[in-house]
């Protein structure tokens, strides 16, 4: 059984583990803005990885928006039957997913796909030496690598969040028209009708930092990658985990702020 | 028209004996474990010396001080007259494009073709390249190698003695002066082994650069050497030629002539 004395030394350990990690990525990010706005800028890679990374993550990111906005308005459909408010369904849907589920569900699919590839290709590009050739070859590694990925992450994030909320939308459209039927038209301006620019503006704003985040922990994990293949494992698994849980710190944030400025 | 670097050295015969890298007093520790104590070498032009240690003796560690890839706590490393540790990142990418490196691992670039792989130092060094001189060098090393029909290929489809020869094509592209290899032959048969060696030693040959070779292979020692110098636990513990140390009595560097 373990003592009060191992018990502290565990806690201590756990502690300074924590705030290891905190520090180191802030130190990070700290690098990242004082890499990110001076030359020499790398266009042509930030262009190939907003590619790569929001152009090629639009399937996912579609589909899974798909089912969320299909399976939530049948899921809502019996208890808003049951309450007579059925014709409040487009609205229901339409706010829950502009303001919360859909940047939400969206950051941490993309947290899983994103967060995880650049934790492990910049992880094994750390084992097997191709940072150190890159920087004998007379590039700076963190321009090239880091600073053009958490950009790209920053960006194309708040625009999967817009396609994936319309896709979603589209799938609740479906959903309801399963067991009755709405017009396209009637449903869109049943959605469009109860919401404000308070809805959606707070909600594309966080995903800009759920974008960051994302591509911020990810490069850091992979950047810093060490104890060989075992090593590229461990940086794409705590990518993603650490991104998820920092995107659901931030959610929390952000609705403070909004409702701290009245937004909400 | 090629653009070859031209070493800024004057063509006087006393100058050509200069060494174009010499390390001076160097220190690196990390944490309590200390790799290199006082470490000290010179390279001169057109010569090869390799520096023979066992693993975990600092050799790794001293060549990416060389090359400005780790900050020694201690000491000097002057290349073409400059003291890597205090250069700041231009300066430091002007030195480097006059030396090449071969890592131990390859470290090809895994999504870019072999084109793309040696096309990257080209693209990314101070030296303005055009299109089609980067092509037309790209070409010529890849025939110095002996594998021009790999061009298109992904580092992925190459064996381990072909990506070694990629890899060496890749240092050679901007035509440096100093090439550092790093194990060199680690991880390949005896017979690729050899080979590369060969290719080495030609290299040497056809561009006059100056080799730091990093082994514990004893082959390589023997092939490629001018002079040995052999690290132990962080020091210069004996130099001379191959011929000098394998008639050298003490113990510590007699165990590895054995």
């Amino acid at each position: 059984m373990l003592t009060t004395a191992s018990h502290k030394k565990v806690l201590h350990q756990l502690n300074r583990s924590f705030l290891n990690e905190v520090g180191g990525l802030s130190r990070f990010a700290g690098r990242f803005f004082n890499q990110a706005f001076r030359p020499r800028y790398e266009i042509a890679e930030f262009i190939r990885q907003c590619f790569v990374i929001g152009y090629k993550s639009l399937p996912l990111i579609g589909l899974t928006s798909f089912i969320l906005g299909l399976v939530l308005t049948m899921q809502l459909r019996p208890s808003m039957v049951s309450y007579g408010v059925e014709s409040q369904l487009p609205a229901i849907v339409g706010i829950a997913v502009i303001r919360e589920i859909g940047p939400v569900i969206t950051a941490l699919i993309f947290a899983g796909k994103i967060g995880s590839s650049i934790g492990a290709e910049l992880g094994s590009m750390r084992v097997t030496e191709q940072i150190d050739a890159m920087e004998v070859s007379g590039t700076n590694p963190f321009k090239y690598l880091v600073v053009t990925r958490v950009l790209a992450a920053t960006l194309m994030l708040p625009i999967l969040v817009l396609l994936g909320d319309a896709i979603s939308l589209f799938g609740s459209w479906i959903g309801i028209n399963i067991r009755g039927a709405t017009s396209f038209h009637l449903y869109w301006t049943q959605v469009f009708d109860n919401l404000a620019f308070t809805d959606v503006l707070p909600a594309f704003f966080k995903s800009f930092f759920f974008g960051f985040a994302v591509g911020i922990i990810g490069c850091f994990k992979g950047y810093n990658s060490s104890k060989g293949t075992e090593g590229v494992g461990i940086s794409a698994n705590s990518a993603v985990v650490v991104s998820s849980i920092v995107i659901f710190i931030l959610d929390l944030l952000a609705v403070q702020v909004t409702d701290a400025l009245g937004l909400n | 028209m090629d653009q070859l670097i031209k070493p800024e050295i004057n063509e006087d015969n006393q100058e050509l004996n200069e060494p174009v890298l010499k390390i001076q007093n160097l220190f690196k520790s990390f944490g309590d474990n200390h790799v290199l104590i006082d470490f000290n070498l010179e390279l001169k032009k057109g010569e090869s010396v390799v520096v023979l240690g066992k693993s975990g003796s600092g050799k790794s560690v001293m060549i990416k001080c060389v090359v400005g890839l780790l900050q020694p706590d201690k000491g000097s490393v002057i290349m073409f007259g400059k003291n890597i540790p205090e250069l700041d990142d231009e300066e430091l990418d002007r030195i480097r494009a006059k030396v090449g490196f071969l890592f131990q691992g390859n470290a090809l670039y895994d999504s870019m073709t072999v084109r793309e792989n040696l096309e990257f130092p080209m693209r990314r060094t101070w030296i303005q390249f055009s299109q089609e001189e980067v092509k037309r060098r790209v070409v010529e090393t890849l025939e110095d190698v002996g594998l021009a029909h790999t061009i298109d290929m992904m580092p992925a489809e190459l064996s381990g003695g072909m990506r070694k020869r990629i890899a060496l094509a890749r240092t050679l592209i901007l035509r440096p002066e100093i090439i550092l290899y790093d194990e060199p032959t680690t991880g390949l048969d005896p017979i690729t082994g050899k080979e590369i060696i060969e290719l080495m030693n030609e290299i040497q040959e056809k561009y006059n650069t100056s080799s730091l070779i990093i082994s514990h292979d004893m082959k390589c020692v023997q092939t490629a050497s001018d002079r040995v110098v052999v690290l132990i636990e962080g020091r210069c513990y004996a130099m001379g030629t191959y011929k000098e140390l394998t008639q050298n009595t003490d113990p510590k560097v007699n165990e590895f002539f054995e």
